[in-house]
């Protein structure tokens, strides 16, 4: 029990609020210009500005992976950079995986075909995320059990609990891939 | 029939909306002019405002409006227009109706600008000056204050004691007595709450709301804003998994609707991470058993009590004390419920409320019990089986937890567990052989779908119900698909939206049970339409068929015994002369056939942990769990079902607990960094086993629900694992390392 006081809590002082920017960001391969803040993240340039809420937030922190796209081909947190920093890089988000990706008729990139084929998701929150994770983790090249994709991607939370099919679509993809030198 | 879907592993067709990003959620639907509101959160957990003060945050440029009690709209203010259809008795909580806090991170504020990043940076100007008040939101040190409550959720039962409890205990030659606690938990979908109210040049208002039932968000925001069913509508097609969280609607949606009307303009409030830890949450509960059983391993006596926590203003309930006079037969029971008011915010069901608090620990009580007296556990509970549920005094519509103990102990390997605590080790890791019992409750309730059959051959079925996850988009379609004859691409099945026939609340494992029939009647409803005009076609080879002797598959109508005899329904819609035909039902519980059987879901699971000897750490390495839910819709997503809730159940075991700071009277774990669950690497393979179940009574279709048996035996299952690997028995949940060292 906390003792009867009166506590005032102390607001900032107004600081001067720096101007907005037209800041160029290339998603998907097309350059698109917006006004933003320069404290901006990537997160909510690609959700508030660019309209391309396939990428989630899930904490805002960092802490969750749902947010997860693809920076020159390299999966990071969007939620984690600011849309000014990456101005000059290419971003892949999951609306960009299917024109990346190879000969599903329905033109899925093979990650998503088998997220679908192997019920690795429930509510789908976590699942661009998901995808972008899996698909730099297969890039990056360490996972070489399904321990270490275990491993790589307890980054990405699925509260629904799918990643036993989550693994599984991993793997379907890992083992139908073309070896890579 | 290539149109039979039933019972057949199908992929989920709302799969292609999830994996490409198009499968929109509450907080996502973007529309011009959009405004954004950020809540601004209590600091205190009870006390006054004295002085709130927005001048500064009104100065920025793009900042709208601060709403605070003070400057709130006139709004009633009577309990009945903040009521909801998951409302525990007491007075449900109205934001920003005065100066009072009532809970830490209470909403006190909504601070509306042009953009996101402007709303949330004047929210951190806004000044607040509190009288604080005494707080207790500590379970354990005040429990002395418990008390029994007159009357709980509608879903609540009155402990009911039978026999002779103190007598059983006496007679009994094993006996077991402890104390079990479990902490608080919060649901923490990944999808935090929100709202999009989009403010419609006419005033109307079109609301995506993250809700369980849309019916309900609808309700709440008419009564509160005197709004008709026309003038808002409430719409949620996907929800980023909820758990409960849903059921009830929750501030952020009277926040963004009262901005919206206030202001005229489009308003979306999404919660925070932290503000996800400032409503509903499983309850801290502390529940203590006695149980006796005589020379045969036999249960004499079953003493139980709970005691949970609930807020100031509600009286949270739930079924917890009940379950364990209901899993085994014993003829002395002797339940207590107790409640403790704490300033928190109300506990708000979370997946199989109740049953996943009684059953973590009353299947670890069973567990000592059968160690002390020298009975193999899962020999233990096939000596306490009943075939008739013993609360009730009723026969089971279906029962095969007998094969679920069977299967599952087969495919684990049970036969060969050396009982001794310890007894198993691989390296420096003990190994424990844990297992449990899961129960949950069958329901159904009264639902409303309509269909409409075109005449391209296209079949839209419609209810407002949700699909949290649980692939309610799917089975339905395959319901439908299946009665009509359809082939799966021609039927849609949509849902979420407040102006389609109503559904109750997605919970309690009843949507595939209660929808289901709801949408199976519906279409036998087109059936005999399409029948009719079938007879009357010219020349009809049906025209002398009866209903019964004509089947409905692959797109036509035949006879039974002579399948080449028929009509495809495209022809018939063509000669009917009709564009469309449209049929709604109401589909009520057959009550006086279900009250006469006890009606529940069953599991057995089976669990393997390792735990390294020097570090405490335990991690489960294998499960295997067998469920009698009835029939099985469709294994694909019905195993997902399963398998989520057996992660909960991880969770639950070992991770999850929502850490009360006494001196602020607030969860301060509330991040994912801080409050754990289950990642990838937790969870090891599990094997889902669906026994075989005909039950013809729980609802016309014999499905029985799986969207929480999955979690109810997983923690004890784990709990009595690591005491055979350890034979160290713990009672509190999480087992985190430290206890176990
Ligand atoms: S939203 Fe970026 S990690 Fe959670
Ligand atoms: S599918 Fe719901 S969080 Fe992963």
């Amino acid at each position: 029990m906390s003792n009867q006081s009166a506590t005032i809590t102390e607001a900032p002082k107004t600081a001067q609020l720096p101007r907005t920017s037209i800041v160029t960001l290339t998603v998907n391969g097309e350059q698109r210009s917006l006004r933003i803040a320069p404290w901006t993240t990537l997160l909510d340039a690609l959700r508030e500005y660019l309209d391309l809420t396939g990428t989630k937030k899930g904490c805002d922190h960092g802490q969750c992976g749902a947010c997860t796209v693809l920076v020159d081909g390299k999966r990071i947190n969007a939620c984690l950079a600011l849309a000014v920093m990456v101005d000059d890089r290419e971003i892949t988000t999951i609306e960009g995986l299917t024109k990346e990706g190879s000969a599903t008729p329905d033109g899925l990139h093979p990650m998503q075909a088998a997220f679908i084929e192997h019920d690795a998701f429930q509510c789908g929150y976590c699942t661009p995320g998901q995808i972008c994770s899996a698909v730099g983790l297969l890039k990056e090249g360490h996972a070489h059990s399904r321990e270490d994709i275990q491993e790589l991607m307890s980054g990405n939370i699925c509260r629904c609990g799918a990643y036993p099919n989550i693994v599984d679509a991993i793997e379907d993809v890992k083992n139908h891939q073309p070896d890579r030198a | 029939m290539t149109t039979n879907y039933i019972g057949k592993p199908t992929n989920r067709v709302d799969g292609y909306a999830k994996v490409t990003g198009g499968a929109k959620y509450a907080g996502e639907h973007n529309v011009p002019g959009l405004t954004y509101g950020v809540v601004v959160s209590s600091d205190i957990a009870r006390g006054r405002i004295s002085r709130i003060d927005a001048s500064e945050a009104l100065k920025l440029n793009g900042v709208l409006e601060v709403f605070t009690h003070e400057n709130r709209p006139s709004l009633p203010w009577f309990d009945r227009n903040y009521q909801d259809q998951d409302q525990p008795p007491g007075s449900p909580f109205r934001p920003l109706y005065d100066n009072e806090i009532q809970f830490s991170q209470q909403p006190i504020a909504l601070v509306v600008a042009e953009t996101f990043e402007l709303a949330r940076y004047a929210a951190s100007l806004v000044k607040v000056q509190y009288v604080r008040e005494p707080h207790g939101t500590d379970l354990r040190a005040i429990q002395g204050q418990a008390y029994a409550p007159s009357k709980g959720k509608p879903s609540w039962k009155k402990p009911r004691p039978r026999g002779n409890a103190a007598q059983g205990m006496e007679q009994s030659i094993f006996k077991i007595e402890g104390r079990y606690d479990h902490a608080a938990e919060h649901h923490n979908p990944l999808e935090m709450h929100a709202s999009t109210v989009v403010y419609e040049p006419s005033g109307k208002l079109t609301v995506y709301d993250k809700t369980q039932g849309v019916p309900n968000s609808q309700k709440y925001i008419s009564r509160i804003f005197g709004l008709s069913k026309a003038q808002a509508t409430v719409h949620a097609p996907f929800i980023g998994g909820a758990f409960g969280s849903g059921l009830r609607p929750q501030y952020q949606l009277f926040l963004a609707v009262m901005a919206a009307l206030q202001l005229k303009r489009s308003v979306r409030v999404t919660l925070t991470r932290q503000q996800m830890f400032s409503f509903g949450h499983r309850p801290a509960t502390i529940q203590r058993f006695e149980l006796g059983a005589d020379a045969e391993g036999k249960l004499q006596a079953v003493v139980h009590e709970a005691i949970q926590e609930t807020s100031q203003f509600e009286d949270y309930t739930e079924n917890v004390v009940n379950w364990s006079g209901t899993v085994y037969q014993c003829d002395n029971v002797e339940p207590t419920y107790k409640l403790v008011k704490l300033d928190t915010y109300t506990p708000l069901d979370m997946r199989a409320p109740g049953g996943a608090t009684a059953m973590a620990a009353y299947e670890v009580a069973i567990d000592e019990l059968a160690y002390a007296a020298g009975i193999d556990p899962l020999e233990f509970r096939l000596i306490n089986y009943t075939e008739r549920d013993p609360m009730q005094d009723l026969p089971y519509s279906s029962k095969e937890l007998r094969a679920c103990y069977r299967q599952a102990a087969e495919r684990f390997g049970w036969s060969n567990r050396r009982p001794e605590p310890r007894s198993m080790r691989d390296g420096n890791e003990l190994i424990g052989w844990g297992m449990a019992t899961g129960i949950w409750e069958a329901e159904q309730k009264p639902a409303m779908a309509k269909a409409v059959l075109t005449a391209d051959g296209k079949l839209t079925v419609s209810s407002a119900t949700e699909d949290i996850g649980t692939g309610t988009y799917t089975i339905m379609t395959q319901i439908a698909a299946e009665t009509l004859g359809l082939p799966l691409e021609n039927v849609t099945f949509e849902l979420g939206d407040s102006s389609m026939p109503e559904a109750p609340l997605q919970g309690g494992s009843w949507t595939a049970a209660t929808v289901g029939s709801a949408v199976k009647s519906a279409c036998l409803e087109v059936q005999k339409r399409l029948f009719e005009y079938a007879g009357s076609m010219p020349d009809s080879p049906l025209a002398k068929a009866d209903a019964d002797g004509v089947v409905f598959a692959d797109g036509r109508i035949h006879l039974k015994h002579y399948p080449t005899i028929g009509v495809t329904i495209q022809d018939v819609l063509r000669h009917s002369g009709v564009d469309r035909i449209e049929e709604e039902v109401t589909t009520l519980p057959d009550m006086l056939r279900q009250k006469k059987y006890a009606r529940f879901t069953h599991s057995a699971v089976f669990v393997e942990v390792k735990v390294d000897e020097d570090l405490g750490t335990v991690h489960v390495t294998r499960v295997v769990t067998a469920v009698a839910g009835g029939r099985i819709l469709n294994p694909k997503t019905a195993r997902s079902q399963v398998l989520g809730g057996v992660v909960w159940g991880i969770g639950m075991a070992l991770e999850e607990e929502s850490v009360l700071d006494h001196q602020f009277g607030r969860f301060i774990n509330h991040d994912l960094a801080e409050y754990h669950v289950a990642v990838n690497l937790d969870v090891p393979p599990i094997d889902v086993i669906f026994v075989e179940e005909n039950d013809t009574v729980v609802n016309p279709l014999g499905v029985k629900g799986l969207g929480e048996i999955g979690v109810v035996g997983t923690p004890a299952a784990i709990a009595n694992a690591v005491f055979h690997a350890t034979g160290k028995r713990l009672r509190d949940l999480p087992i985190t390392l430290d206890k176990v060292m």
